[in-house]
């Protein structure tokens, strides 16, 4: 029961009043970010991450930074519900899911309590997924800290390999995508021997690509170009969410007990492996549809089918955060951009974090659990003001973002040069999503492509050449398989349907 | 918007394909080229060359990218969906053009005026506010930027003339 110890410590460290602002600060902020367009929890919190610098210098400072971050990224998680059932327009990719019976049941005046079903259920996937972490990521922890440079590459490998076995988009796209983050990774300094790759003389080039400023173009000029497709208005529901509405939808909730449970399991399974919580909030609607008895009513207003994929979103982007800090490998972009401030802070992601920064690990284990109880007070409580903000002309809010956007892409490292990568980031995230070129997998080889290539050349100079190294024993073994499986994965299937048609 | 001439197909998407196929062998080339300059090879003492990864990585961009191709080819004519239509290709270029001015701007005249010109233009262009509408907005998110960064967060943004002659900077 170490665990128990250890979290009550964290308790102490996140219970300050300064800490606990932060939170309130941090779920508001990201409430906000999540119902806007353009702004989700990836690129929100890569905006906001340079105002953390400062804070993360003090004493303590870096627990309260994080705590802030992983705030905006619940309260972003939060945010996208509200948009999803009131205006059928899902803020952030993961509750697209939602809209299927959230929106009907806000047609038919029950908005109330397709909110207060959606908050609860995130509110409880969370919690599974805190309760997970807080129990296995001691172990997985422990478990890294034997690790030598071949398992840390089987990891990336699995890491990768998973994109492609588990993305909806085309496999070779994905490849694409993925392959061009690792390119833009190797621009700069060799992480091995110091020399300088792909700069092609270009002094703006000596320090590489930051990914945060990939983060910011990305998702968040792409996202604002697609949206301005769509036109400009945005047409909503009334919210009525009152003490009244969310008890009778607390009584009706726990008859979907067993859908709970299985978003959950799914959210966290998801999350873990990186598929993230976009496909594990389809994948557990698909699930509940199938097995609900009421699943035939799908998709006309159950609120079951609000349960079942807000449960497995909050679950997965929770448990996104388990591999970052046991294993210093994120499993979703908004968990990429944490990993990338835990390195501006100076604090190393792995297994070590769980030895030499337990205040830290600990502090952030138990914000967890107060973020989302934070949370979800600030959001059963102000919907309305919430709502509102999408009511904003969408030629005021959209110039406003850019601008945000410009601001978080200077201030990572105070150069205009960024800016300008900004942009064309921008038409590029554009691009990629109107041709299903996924993004996520581009994110995840920016950040993680030099600790990758690091980690294959030290096992290369281990093993002197020898590519057998990685299954030189059952744990990076079975880690290189499940790895190499998963890569065929799109492979396979193709030839199992062929077989079972040709029957 | 799906009618007449704004609802016609600027770009279909065969064509989109294609050109973003030809910039992702574009990024590939230029990765093999340094690579090998760099040695893909062996080296003794440190291992794999520095180009080594970056060599199989540009090669794989370019084979995918090359099956990528073949599968947007082999899509029949009839199915060859609008990647934008005109009115949305409007609408998304008067937003790029601007953004790309304002990123160029910055550089000149600081972010908070090339801010408000910003912000400006598109309540006046897309939302045809009244003017005093339009610097309250702009003027004020200027203002508020201010505060928090430079006031409240300590974060110094690109400052232009203006700035100097008011001496804020």
């Amino acid at each position: 029961m170490d665990e128990i110890q250890a979290l009550a410590h964290g308790f102490g460290v996140a219970l300050s009043l300064k800490n606990l602002l932060l939170m309130f600060t941090g779920v508001i902020l990201g409430v906000v970010i999540g119902v806007l367009p353009g702004l989700g929890g990836a690129n929100g919190v890569a905006i906001l991450l340079p105002l953390t610098f400062g804070m993360a210098q003090t004493p303590g400072g870096a627990t309260s930074a994080i705590i802030l971050l992983s705030c905006i990224y619940w309260g972003a998680l939060f945010g996208g519900a509200i948009t999803s059932i009131l205006f059928n327009i899902p803020g952030e990719p993961w509750s697209v899911a939602t809209t299927f019976d959230g929106y009907p049941l806000a047609q038919r005046g029950r908005a109330g309590n397709a909110l207060a079903a959606a908050f609860t259920s995130s509110f409880v996937g969370a919690l599974v997924a805190v309760i997970m972490i807080t129990f296995l990521s001691p172990i997985i922890a422990g478990f890294a800290l034997q690790f030598g440079p071949p398992e840390f590459f089987a990891v990336y490998l699995l890491t990768f390999c998973a994109f492609i076995g588990t993305s909806k988009e085309p496999p070779f796209k994905t490849l694409a995508a993925m392959m061009t983050g690792f390119a833009l990774a190797a621009v700069g300094t060799d992480p091995v021997t110091g020399t300088l790759r792909l700069t092609f003389g270009s002094t703006h080039l000596l320090t590489g690509f930051d990914f945060l400023v990939a983060v910011i173009g990305l998702f968040g000029i792409g996202e604002i170009l697609l949206t301005l497709e769509e036109g400009l208005a945005f047409k909503g529901a009334k919210a009525k969410l009152n003490a009244r509405v969310v008890l009778e939808t607390w009584k009706e909730l726990p008859k979907y007990w067993l859908t709970s449970l299985r978003s959950s399991a799914v959210g966290c399974f998801m999350g873990i492996v990186p598929g993230g919580a976009t496909p594990a909030s389809f994948m557990s609607y698909g699930v509940a549809r199938r097995f609900s008895p009421r699943g035939a009513k799908f998709g006309t207003g159950e609120l079951e089918g609000v349960v079942a994929p807000e449960t497995a979103a909050h679950a997965a982007g929770t448990s996104a955060l388990l591999p970052m800090i046991t294993l210093g490998v994120p499993g979703s972009p908004t968990a990429a951009v944490l990993l990338g401030g835990l390195m501006i802070w100076g604090l190393q992601p792995g297994p070590l974090l769980f030895i030499e920064q337990k205040d830290f690990v600990w502090g952030l284990i138990a914000s967890m659990y107060l973020g989302n109880i934070a949370g979800l007070i600030v959001v059963l409580t102000c919907v309305p003001f919430f709502a509102a903000i999408l009511r904003v002309p969408f030629s005021v809010i959209a110039p406003i973002i850019v601008v945000v956007c410009a601001i978080g892409a200077y201030t990572i490292h105070n150069s205009i040069f960024d800016v300008w990568m900004m942009v064309v980031f921008g038409v590029a995230g554009y691009l990629f999503k109107k041709l299903r070129y996924p993004l996520a997998p581009m994110v995840l080889a920016i950040v993680l492509g030099d600790a990758a290539e690091a980690s294959f050349r030290q096992a290369m100079l281990v093993s002197q050449g020898d590519l057998s190294v990685f299954f030189s024993n059952s744990l990076v073994g079975s880690l290189t398989g499940l790895a190499l499986v998963l890569l065929f994965l799109p492979l396979i299937t193709a030839v199992l349907a062929r077989l079972r048609g040709k029957k | 918007m799906s009618e007449g001439e704004e609802g016609r197909a600027a770009l279909r998407t065969k064509s989109a394909e294609v050109v973003v196929v030809a910039l992702f062998f574009l990024l590939g080339g230029l990765v093999i080229y340094d690579s090998v300059r760099l040695g893909i090879g062996w080296q003794e003492v440190h291992g794999p060359r520095p180009g080594y990864f970056p060599f199989y990585v540009g090669l794989i961009i370019c084979v995918s990218s090359a099956i990528n191709l073949a599968q947007a080819l082999l899509v029949a004519d009839e199915k060859n969906t609008t990647f934008v239509q005109l009115g949305q290709l409007k609408l998304v270029l008067t937003v790029l053009v601007p953004t790309a001015i304002y990123a160029a701007l910055v550089t000149w005249i600081g972010i908070y005026v090339s801010s408000v010109l910003f912000i400006s233009f598109f309540m006046r262009w897309l939302g045809r506010y009244p003017w005093w509408k339009v610097v309250a907005v702009s003027v004020g998110a200027a203002v508020v930027f201010f505060l928090i960064f430079e006031i409240w967060f300590k974060v110094p943004l690109p400052k232009g003339p203006l700035e100097s002659w008011l001496g804020l900077d």
